[in-house]
């Protein structure tokens, strides 16, 4: 096998296509691909074998630390830091800690949506072997692609190429490292 | 809701080609540099403020508030429309909201950037702004949790980065075509860095998805929360006219309606020097004259209740204070805002009207003045007559505060024009799905 090749990547035409691919390949017992598509295409992620995302629960850890910050913040520097009495009210009013309790709890979490999801998606990231095909240029306007990976147990390069081929894709691209 | 003929090709195309592939056009040149040159004034007018101090403006006890506070609530009125449209209509699956959603997001920032100008600007010594934060300083001191102002520095400051981080998130996959589309080799570049190696790969896609998903869902309660505080500032006062329960959600109702006000403002000339008619459909024009339609009446019965509430309180001050504002010195500015924003709107009940956009930008550009009048009447009017007669004043605004407000038009249209010609001004992402899902409804 070639030593700097990442995998090969099928092109297509159409979402239905895309998916149909990705069902096949993974039946056919391929784990280590990806699907690109220029806007989300319901269900290939899935069939790729990429069911579930933590992002959600990483948003709720994000707003679980704003509201514990945002109302420590304010006990902490109202009650022990400089207790100041103001016109006879408590000082725990906790009423009126409400607003930038919410506040932080929102802040922490989009924070943690727009810091989790970049994490977990490995970006930013300018470098990556499929920007090598330059016909991937369309992956981010009209044209749907499939790569399996050359890491994948499974690869070949002939029975791959094979595979991909049975799908009926508008051309197959090698892509290299 | 996008017209016959488009496929994703198309579309991408289309909404691309007017960053990359327009010439700079004279209209748009023109355009910058009337927005450029009031931008330039305000510099001069903040410039001003900053060595003389805030007695350039026509504050003064009692109107100590004048045109900075009317400004702010103004503007970050017009910001709400953004987030309603981009996050409630988003998770309530109203389609239409695509082709606006970038715009009007883009609306959001801008707005809110001239808003969180003024009330830093009306502080006197805005150099010590961060004063207002949490920072461990030499005195030991906190700011004051249980102040509706502070309050208020955290609602605008969350505001303003969720707006961002959510219009950021949302463009990362159009960043990506733009860079794969654009030809020289510069602008491949930039698009490249901020696009961040966005590969639309599925798994991105998927965890893109859930982030923004929920973006939406955060963004969702600011745009309820937002202007509940700022009207907090007011209803926590005493002052006459001020004190009042209705507050909250009457100010949200009207930051609402001036939002898509400003939505169709700028919708109306943007779909047509650009010729995104196929996109910006007079649907569109039409849903948005209805819901500024109805946050109008939300708004007019807001206005209702407040007259009604003053004479039920049996308060002479409160009594006062409403016939002062239907018959005093500033009764031209009451009657100003009844006809903007409550006889003027009722035209949209007329199917020829609101289909019509040279006459919904007319009516939409009445309720901004409309808005922006209402907001000088609540400021003013309840603070130049008070308790105390001997303490009774007269507030005129000075060239200082016209300046600024006016300067405040040249930030935020300089954006504007420089976010059309420079970033995709439709989601193009969402736009593919929207044509795949219109395909396969008709099939």
């Amino acid at each position: 096998m070639r030593q700097n090749l990442y995998g090969l990547m099928a092109e297509f035409a159409k979402s239905e296509e895309l998916l149909r691919a990705a069902q096949g390949a993974y039946q056919a017992g391929y784990r280590k691909m990806d699907a690109y598509s220029p806007s989300q295409v319901d269900g290939v992620a899935e069939a790729i074998g990429f069911t579930k995302t933590r992002v959600p629960l990483v948003v709720l850890i994000g707003g679980i630390i704003g509201a514990v910050t945002g109302y420590g913040m304010q006990y902490y520097s109202a009650v022990r830091d400089y207790p100041l009495n103001v016109g006879g009210r408590p000082l725990h009013s906790w009423p009126a800690f409400v607003p930038i309790t919410f506040e932080f709890t929102v802040l922490f979490a989009a924070f943690a949506a727009l810091i989790g999801m970049l994490a977990m998606n490995r970006l930013p990231n300018p470098y990556h072997p499929v920007f090598n095909t330059p016909e991937f240029r369309l992956a981010s306007q009209t044209r749907f692609f499939l790569c399996l990976e050359a890491s994948d147990t499974q690869f070949d390069l002939q029975s791959t190429r094979h595979f991909l081929e049975s799908l009926g894709p508008l051309a197959i691209h090698e892509v290299e490292l | 809701m996008v017209a016959p003929g488009h496929n994703s090709e198309s579309v991408t195309q289309k909404i691309s080609s007017i960053v990359l592939e327009r010439p700079i056009m004279l209209g748009w040149l023109g355009g910058f540099t009337v927005a450029f040159g009031l931008l330039m004034m305000l510099n001069i007018a903040i410039g001003w403020l900053l060595i003389k101090g805030v007695g350039v403006w026509g504050i003064n006890i009692p109107v100590a508030w004048g045109f900075a506070i009317v400004n702010f609530v103004w503007w970050i009125g017009i910001g709400h429309a953004g987030t309603f449209i981009s996050a409630i209509l988003l998770l309530l699956h109203q389609d239409w909201r695509t082709s606006i959603n970038r715009f009007a997001e883009s609306m959001t920032l801008f707005a809110v950037a001239c808003a969180g100008m003024f009330p830093l600007l009306h502080l006197g010594r805005p150099w010590v702004f961060y004063w207002l934060l949490p920072y461990p300083d030499t005195m030991g001191l906190w700011p004051q949790w249980r102040s509706p102002l502070v309050w208020d520095v955290f609602a605008v400051g969350t505001y303003l980065t969720v707006s961002l981080i959510f219009w950021y998130v949302g463009m990362v996959p159009d960043l990506a075509t733009m860079r794969d589309r654009a030809i020289r080799r510069p602008v491949q570049l930039v698009y490249g860095i901020i696009a961040l190696g966005w590969r639309g790969s599925a798994r991105h896609w998927k965890r893109f998805h859930a982030a923004y998903l929920l973006l939406a869902g955060l963004a969702t309660p600011l745009v309820l929360s937002v202007h509940s505080v700022v009207s907090l500032d007011f209803a926590v006062a005493m002052v006459p006219g001020w004190h009042s329960t209705i507050f909250p959600p009457y100010f949200v109702a009207g930051a609402i309606f001036s939002g898509f006000a400003m939505v169709l403002t700028l919708a109306v000339p943007i779909r047509k020097f650009y010729g995104l008619q196929d996109f910006i459909t007079i649907r569109h024009l039409e849903n948005c004259a209805k819901i500024m339609l109805a946050t109008g009446l939300m708004v007019a019965h807001g206005y209702i209740t407040e007259g009604f509430m003053s004479w039920y309180s049996d308060d002479k001050f409160d009594i006062y204070m409403t016939l002062n504002r239907i018959f005093g010195p500033y009764a031209p500015a009451y009657w100003l805002l009844i006809l903007c924003n409550v006889i003027v709107p009722q035209a949209i009940w007329f199917k020829k009207i609101r289909t019509n956009p040279a006459i919904l930008f007319v009516i939409a550009l009445l309720v901004n003045v409309g808005m922006w009048t209402e907001r000088f009447v609540i400021v003013v009017t309840s603070l130049h007559r008070d308790f105390l007669p001997s303490a009774w004043g007269i507030y005129d605004a000075t060239q200082w505060d016209w300046m600024t407000l006016l300067g405040s038009f040249g930030l935020f249209l300089s954006l504007l024009f420089l976010f059309l010609r420079v970033l995709p001004a439709i989601s193009i992402a969402e736009m593919r799905t929207l044509i795949r899902e219109q395909k396969e409804a008709s099939k």
